[in-house]
């Protein structure tokens, strides 16, 4: 038993590439390097100084289409993971189809549909309904599926909203019966169960898989670069083509935008894990 | 003679192929203690779990306070909260402190005040007697501790009936009596109740009738005295042979 643990040990030990002090993160310590090289370039070079004023405009564009996109994506998630829970054959099967088709499709690809097929669509068939009703406010509001952003905004919440579902579904039915049974019990409706009862306990198990879904929307916002058509409206990803496609500066911009999403994904995982904290369970 | 406040009849009920109640009648008056016995898959629980609705009986009627529980129009949730429910798991909610967990229905469905209904659930954390946890959570309190604080969160609903699923089978043995002191002083206010339990004690002390179910049927129904000294049915007294040691 012993020098069955030992045999391990020296194992390990031997196994190590380098002999560095293991209690530091030593890849925190490595970005921390990169990014004062990162910095100097930024300072000294007006090369770099020029890509990141071009691309900075993204950066607010990229952030808002995940701050919005993912606001949307928790309703449509919950919504969905409400209908895949529910014993109503019609609600179940409507939000079971949506899951399953949008998670079978890539991302990609749902974005591009939503932007060329659905939303177009809709936007005529608003159109004509409006027309045939002589009310042109009808109209003004088609504008979120002819919006760049908005677009975005849909593909990415209707994308995140079935992955979502399943994040929710997951929490609820790990919440034991018996709390909807007791709650039930006293006299509250279903939706009183839920609200007070069943999702304040929901909450802080799929908080952690909200949070990592957060940073992957964030991620995958690039994709938007897909379907976007104003130059003055793309987010990140297509501010970094149109840059280097002109100025032939692959390497300073790639650099850069590679940099800036590292960035806005590190520092919204020290967001998500600080409410993560704030709101664990106390067991 | 007064119309009996639960009045079940010729109840059926199915759980896929299992046959859970075939055909059950039985009615219990207001302030009556009635005490269900049988073999685990008797089908007492589930006979509990249809007076309140959480479970839909196939067919049959069941009556509670002259409201028509198994008819679809009836506001099942008017009827649970005159009828007040402890389970063998207690089913407190983790997330609220004590006094939350006996306050919040009182607020929801009673449409009480914040101070009216914290005022009442301390009152019964006194009568349960742990009036000295209101502010605990659940998980900080040992399981009879828990077991009481779920009494007195249906009590708080000013239920007429209260039913007990085995409310004591998930106790260590030395908390079993603390929760059957309080569900004793409870019968002896004139609650009505059903319990669904195989404390024997219990049941001689306070119960007025006891039911013998076996395989979804009613097979016994008598007076503690006679069950326990001279029942009618054998496979009552087999029963009783392998629970009395």
């Amino acid at each position: 038993m012993t020098s069955q643990v030992e045999r391990q040990s020296t194992a390990i030990k031997g196994g190590r590439l380098l002999p560095l002090p293991r209690n530091i993160p030593w890849w925190i310590v490595i970005l921390a390097i990169c990014g004062l090289l990162i910095l100097y370039f930024i300072t000294t070079s007006t090369s770099y100084q020029e890509t990141f004023t071009f691309l900075a405009s993204g950066v607010i564009r990229t952030l808002q289409l995940t701050v919005v996109g993912y606001l949307f994506a928790l309703v449509f998630g919950l919504i969905g993971g409400l209908g895949r829970i529910s014993k109503n054959t019609v609600i179940n099967t409507v939000a079971t189809l949506y899951v399953e088709v949008i998670r079978g499709v890539p991302l990609l690809v749902v974005l591009i549909y939503i932007a060329f097929v659905l939303a177009p669509a809709a936007s005529s068939l608003v159109s004509q309904i409006a027309t045939a009703l002589n009310a042109p406010f009808l109209d003004n509001m088609a504008f979120v599926f002819r919006d760049d952003f908005m677009r975005g905004v849909l593909g990415l919440s209707i994308g995140y909203g079935a992955y979502l579902s399943e994040v929710y579904r997951a929490g609820i039915e790990s919440i034991s019966r018996g709390q909807m049974e007791a709650a039930r019990s006293l006299g509250m409706s279903y939706g009183q169960s839920l609200r007070y009862v069943v999702l304040p306990q929901a909450v802080r198990v799929i908080l952690p898989p909200l949070g990592n879904d957060f940073i992957a929307m964030l991620k995958d916002s690039s994709l938007v670069s897909a379907i976007g058509a104003v130059p003055l409206e793309a987010e990140l990803t297509l501010r970094g083509r149109m840059y280097s496609a002109t100025t032939y500066k692959a390497f300073e911009t790639w650099n850069s935008v590679a940099l800036l999403y590292l960035m806005m994904s590190l520092g919204l995982s020290v967001i998500v894990r600080y409410v993560e904290r704030r709101w664990s369970v106390p067991k | 003679m007064p119309k009996p406040i639960i009045q079940i009849e010729d109840v059926h009920k199915h759980f896929g192929k299992v046959y859970a109640l075939r055909g059950v009648s039985i009615s219990v008056d207001r302030g009556e203690v009635l005490v269900v016995i049988g073999p685990s898959g008797s089908g007492k629980s589930t006979l509990l779990r249809c007076i309140n609705g959480l479970e839909h009986v196939d067919s049959g009627n069941v009556v509670v306070d002259e409201i028509p529980v198994t008819r679809s129009t009836t506001n099942i949730n008017a009827v649970r909260a005159e009828v007040g429910i402890v389970f063998q798991q207690f089913n407190l909610f983790p997330h609220l402190t004590v006094l939350q967990n006996i306050t919040l229905a009182q607020r929801i469905v009673r449409k009480r005040n914040q101070a009216e209904s914290e005022r009442i659930g301390r009152d019964l954390l006194g009568k349960v007697g742990i009036p000295d946890k209101a502010n605990s959570f659940p998980t900080q309190l040992s399981g009879g501790q828990q077991q009481r604080v779920a009494i007195a969160r249906a009590l708080a609903m000013n239920p007429r009936i209260m039913l007990f699923d085995e409310p004591t089978s998930a106790l260590d043995p030395e908390m079993i009596k603390e929760v059957l002191d309080a569900m004793l002083l409870l019968a002896k206010e004139g609650m009505t109740m059903v319990v669904v339990s195989h404390e024997m004690g219990f049941a001689r002390a306070a119960a007025n009738r006891i039911v013998f179910m076996d395989e979804g049927t009613i097979i016994e129904d008598t007076s503690p005295e006679v069950l326990f000294t001279n029942p009618r049915e054998e496979r009552t007294k087999l029963f009783l042979s392998k629970i009395l040691h």
